[in-house]
């Protein structure tokens, strides 16, 4: 009996950061009413794709990301394989590079964060408008990565109290 | 002692980073076979796409729910701050709507009167059909929302969609639950209008700004801001008349109209559900064009 209530609560924890990105691909798209913002919503999933590249990446296989980015082309309506592709690159350059980070303090993390925000985002924009075949204006994409760094702390902080409580079980 | 199986596991390392980086290099050929299947819009990536959207648009609907209603109570305070300064506007309003409508029911019993006289064809009445806006883009460089009616509420792609301000966009792609609608500002959208003002026909093309622009109007067009835009009708799908906005500027030679929708209080919409008076024989259905 408790065997497979420890086997249920493994597997639980182990779905932790997988479902964390998911829904807040989920949440990232819930129209939010709040004037100017609709054009800029920050893709705050990629923040749950950089910080469990980093400590999980075990719980956030190649695949996983794949198939999170994907579920949000698809729903955004955006170039089908866009955020695929963002999601699998962040998350390889993440968990190759975990052993830096690891034992640094947190404004490291953050200021990694900034160039892989960025690089992310410049990306987005060369294949964005390659895709829609037109010179998209970087202005939106711009305010995008800025506000998806600002919001880096915020939503770390909640992942962090997450990883400790999987650690334990 | 050593495990057995100790020889397959320390092979499995080697061979498990080989599979992964394999299976990292395809992921990343599926993530760009993907954006060109896409670019090209193929049929079997369309059905997948919507079907998947279909999935999880209750959700979707569910999810945003909390959200309306905390943007609702936000306005309702709001509303309560400026209750009397609202009210005297709104007298203001009801006092100069009163005479319009004055106005409006003669004009409309003189209308009625030459139509008579003329034998007039009436144009189908639209049908509305009201829905909610469950999921905008997540992505700057296309202008789409879903909303929660599909197919089985007789949405189909082109209609035109509407608020309480004015024309929204179009039905793009129409699932069997849910729907994507094209804004009016997105890149890819293109609505024949006429100026209010003068009666000249025009494009209204959309270039994920704000404010679209007016193109293809004759040569030595008057367009002068403050002009109203309304569907023209031309296409079909679209019923002649339907608010858009008005020319906002006009500069260099490119007007630009600024459209009666707020787009962060796009919430509820109307699809409007219209037919051409038929030219077809009377019994021969035609099917509408999805």
């Amino acid at each position: 009996m408790n065997a497979v209530v420890d086997r249920l609560a493994q597997f639980g924890s182990n779905a932790v950061p997988g479902v964390v990105t998911l829904l807040l691909v989920i949440i990232g798209l819930v129209p939010l009413g709040i004037p100017q913002l609709g054009l800029v919503v920050p893709p705050i999933a990629l923040i749950a794709v950089y910080y469990w590249g980093i400590y999980r990446p075990d719980l956030l296989p190649a695949i996983a990301a794949f198939a999170i980015g994907l579920f949000h082309d698809v729903l955004s309506g955006g170039a089908l394989g866009l955020y695929a592709f963002i999601f699998l690159v962040v998350r390889a350059v993440m968990a190759s590079q975990r052993r830096f980070f690891l034992g640094k303090p947190f404004y490291v993390e953050w200021w990694a964060f900034m160039v892989v925000g960025a690089a992310a985002f410049l990306t987005q924009w060369v294949l964005a408008s390659l895709y829609v075949g037109a010179y998209v204006k970087p202005g939106p994409l711009a305010i995008q990565a800025l506000l998806t760094i600002t919001l880096y702390p915020v939503l770390t902080g909640l992942m962090i109290r997450l990883r400790h409580a999987i650690t334990r079980i | 002692m050593r495990a057995p199986g100790g020889n397959v596991l320390r092979l499995a390392g080697p061979v498990r980073a080989v599979i992964q980086r394999f299976a990292f290099v395809l992921l990343i050929a599926a993530a760009f076979l993907l954006m060109l299947l896409g670019r090209f819009d193929n049929a079997l990536v369309e059905r997948t796409r919507l079907a998947v959207v279909d999935a999880v648009a209750p959700v979707m609907d569910v999810v945003s729910r909390p959200v309306a209603a905390a943007n609702r109570a936000a306005d309702a305070v709001g509303d309560l701050a400026n209750l009397r300064s609202e009210l005297a506007t709104a007298r203001e309003e009801n006092r100069r709507l009163l005479q319009w409508q004055t106005v409006a029911r003669r004009l409309e019993a003189e209308n009625a009167a030459y139509r008579a006289l003329l034998d007039v064809k009436t144009e189908a009445a639209p049908l509305f059909l009201s829905a909610r806006v469950i999921a905008d883009s997540g992505a700057p460089f296309v202008r789409t929302v879903l909303m929660n009616a599909g197919h089985r509420d007789g949405v189909r792609a082109g209609q035109a969609v509407m608020n309480q301000d004015g024309l929204v966009g179009r039905v793009a792609q129409v699932g069997q639950r849910s729907a994507r609608i094209l804004l009016l500002s997105d890149l890819n959208s293109r609505i024949p209008v006429i100026n209010g003002a003068s009666q000249q026909r025009g494009v209204l093309v959309g270039d994920n700004t704000d404010l679209p622009q007016l193109v293809f109007l004759p040569n030595q067009a008057q367009v002068s801001p403050g002009d109203p835009i309304v569907t023209s009708g031309h296409g079909g799908l679209f019923p002649p008349g339907l608010p858009i906005g008005v020319v906002g500027s006009v500069r260099d030679g490119i007007a630009r109209v600024q459209p009666l929708v707020e787009w962060h209080r796009l919430e509820y919409v109307r699809v409007v559900r219209y037919r051409l008076p038929r030219l077809a024989p009377a019994g021969e259905e035609q099917p509408v064009a999805e």
